[in-house]
């Protein structure tokens, strides 16, 4: 039975600040009981007498940082994938530092899988490799992901594999076939466990994952969020005054939210929440108070640069057709 | 501004071209071309990749890519080619597109037009004909909006530059234009219903974005650099002009002196027959006079067009900060 630690931690976060603080605080305490009883438990049922455990604690922290590129190549290998394969799997790339672990690329590698062998295309991962390489040379082996639910036997020999790659490697399953309803995303890394010299045993301890991005990949992951909402998926890209209008918007509507719940405490529905409170202070104080003719001063002179501008470009514009137009004559 | 065409395409032979690109996995190409720059690519630095997938129907659908890397590093024996085959071969395995169908390139502050674009993108489109250049803007995307657009030659410029013939003559009977030299394609973006699923899991794990670089004031940063740039295109301009002035001054000059001596040959022989003797022989004036060399407009065509996206870049970011100001007039105005 897997744990659904990842879960757990990554729940969307309730709009109260304190509520989120306590709550993180909580489930943290939770999972390092739930993590120590869970090692007790499985240490009890797969051995009945005395057993010596390894569990070598993790080398990085809990947390596994992923960037969306990442989960965007893993989908769509899953979609390219040959007939009659039920998952596909590639090697993560990224970088280590001291306590955690970011992936930054991946690539798929082909593989075939029966009932009780697997046979994976190593040559093809180690030349796909070299080949990153070359374009970034600071891209290292750090783990592989599988696609679907569960951790099979041939999950374990496919780990194998991939520890004599890379040191204490991490194993990222996506659930594309949506087993569970969502699409899980979750990480582990394997830890050795049971008596050592007789049965030995490995149990893959899950992680959290955190998404993160650079500031132009989020740009581009929210443009490219609302092709989620038109039915053809499809989205242009749009230029000039109308980005500025959507993002406008977008700031309305985050306001709506924080009105309807000023009202709703107001009128008693909700309680006050003192924390809520200071960040609004804040959020209304961030509009500066300046005199009027100081202000009037400002935006008229941002203005003229502006418009300035713009007559200059046109001036160019046209003195290059005109230029143009002299030559060809 | 760059024409828009918006035609079928009907078969094989057919001299309108078809033009609306497709990012058919919008998702992974985007954030492959982002991420590219953003790792390798600091500084002005060019990163250039290939852009591989299919052309359907009226469409070109782009659906994976890879980067090349750097010509910076000293791997002399570093082949491009056998880099570029290797790949293709690897990505075959995977069922993944392998026909090349364009390349794309990051860009300074707009500036791309220039003669290596020209002829590598030539030589794609001689190849594939329907193949588009990507160009991605890190610094306007890092403002707040993705910035990226896909251009094509005109068939009128891929005839001249089959040609190599850039006189002013030859452009003057193409009717080629600064404007008409590329043409952008509009770009679509879809994904799959897969991605759709797995962009929901992102945004619900993922913290709500606390910049909003798209509505930030200061950005006279960005307005200085590329107004530099401009004066400094416009710079060539002008010495591409004073050349073109010499040269046109010369042929003029030059026929003049072609008159003269033609009518003092004239002369000449009136003289002589009144005297009664032989006319002289008539000679090859075009020996006499050689014509100057008339400068090759290619240059002054791309400087143009550079010129040309300059002010369009230009315009719309004053456009948007004007909105923006106006915006900020307004929370003033229910303050005060």
């Amino acid at each position: 039975a897997q744990v659904g630690l990842g879960d757990a931690v990554t729940d969307p976060a309730p709009r109260n600040i304190t509520a989120v603080t306590f709550m993180g605080v909580y489930l943290h305490f939770v999972s390092i009981i739930f993590f120590h009883s869970l090692i007790s438990y499985l240490l009890l049922t797969i051995c009945n007498s005395n057993v010596y455990a390894y569990t070598c604690m993790s080398v990085y922290g809990p947390a596994v940082k992923i960037h969306p590129v990442v989960l965007a190549s893993i989908g769509d290998s899953y979609e390219r994938r040959n007939e009659g394969a039920s998952r596909v799997i590639g090697t993560l790339l990224g970088t280590i530092e001291k306590h955690s672990v970011e992936v930054t690329n991946c690539f798929s590698v082909p593989h075939n899988e029966s009932e009780d062998e697997v046979a994976v295309d190593m040559e093809f991962a180690k030349n796909m490799y070299e080949l990153h390489k070359r374009v970034s040379p600071s891209e290292v082996i750090i783990g592989w992901y599988a696609t679907g639910f569960d951790i099979t036997e041939h999950s374990v020999l496919i780990h194998e594999y991939y520890s004599r790659e890379a040191t204490n490697p991490i194993h990222l399953t996506v659930d594309t076939a949506l087993q569970s309803g969502k699409m899980n995303i979750r990480a582990y890394v394997s830890a050795q466990m049971g008596v050592p010299g007789k049965t030995v045993g490995v149990m893959f301890t899950p992680l959290s994952v955190k998404y993160i991005y650079y500031d132009t990949e989020r740009i581009g992951v929210d443009l490219l969020q609302r092709t989620r909402v038109t039915p053809s998926r499809t989205k242009g890209l749009t230029s000039d005054l109308s980005q500025v209008g959507g993002s406008a918007s977008r700031v309305q509507d985050m306001l709506a939210t924080v009105l309807t719940y000023i009202e709703d405490v107001l009128s008693g529905k909700a309680t006050a929440d003192n924390s809520v409170g200071r960040f609004l202070m804040d959020l209304i104080n961030k509009v500066p108070t300046i005199s009027a003719e100081d202000f009037e001063t400002m935006l008229n002179s941002n203005i003229n640069d502006l418009l300035m501008v713009t007559y200059l470009s046109n001036l160019t514009q046209a003195q290059i057709a005109l230029n143009e137009k002299l030559v060809l004559l | 501004s760059f024409a828009f065409t918006w035609v079928q395409f009907n078969g094989e032979n057919c001299l309108n071209k078809d033009t609306k690109t497709n990012l058919q996995d919008g998702l992974k190409v985007v954030l492959k071309i982002i991420k590219h720059y953003q790792e390798e690519g600091q500084g002005s630095e060019v990163v250039q990749g290939v852009l591989l997938g299919l052309v359907v129907e009226d469409r070109l659908e782009i659906t994976n890519c890879f980067p090349f890397p750097q010509h910076t590093e000293d791997d002399a024996d570093f082949d491009e080619v056998q880099y570029q085959m290797e790949m293709m071969r690897s990505l075959r395995h995977v069922n993944i597109d392998h026909l090349h169908v364009g390349w794309y390139q990051s860009t300074f502050y707009g500036s791309f037009v220039s003669r290596a674009l020209l002829d590598s993108q030539f030589s794609y489109q001689h190849a594939i004909e329907e193949s588009v250049v990507l160009i991605y803007d890190p610094i306007k995307t890092a403002q707040g909006s993705l910035s990226l657009k896909a251009y094509r030659l005109t068939p009128e410029l891929m005839e001249i530059c089959k040609e190599k013939d850039f006189t002013p003559e030859a452009l003057k009977k193409a009717n080629i234009g600064f404007e008409h030299m590329f043409e952008e394609v509009p770009i679509v973006i879809k994904n799959s219903h897969l991605i759709s699923v797995l962009m929901w899991e992102l945004e619900d794990k993922s913290t709500v974005a606390d910049k909003h670089e798209l509505l930030n004031l200061s950005s006279s940063n960005h307005l200085e650099k590329s107004l530099q740039l401009l004066m400094d295109r416009v710079d060539d301009m002008s010495q591409d002009i004073v050349k073109y002035n010499t040269y046109s001054r010369n042929l003029s000059k030059q026929q003049q002196q072609k008159h003269q001596y033609v009518q003092r040959r004239q002369q000449e022989n009136a003289q002589r027959q009144t005297r009664g003797e032989a006319a002289l022989a008539e000679e090859d004036i075009t020996k006499l006079f050689k014509p100057p060399q008339p400068p090759p407009r290619m240059d002054t065509l791309l400087i143009a067009g550079q010129i040309n996206n300059y002010c369009q870049n230009v315009k719309e970011f004053t456009s948007q900060n004007l909105g923006k100001l106006f915006m900020a007039e307004a929370l003033q105005g229910h303050n005060s």
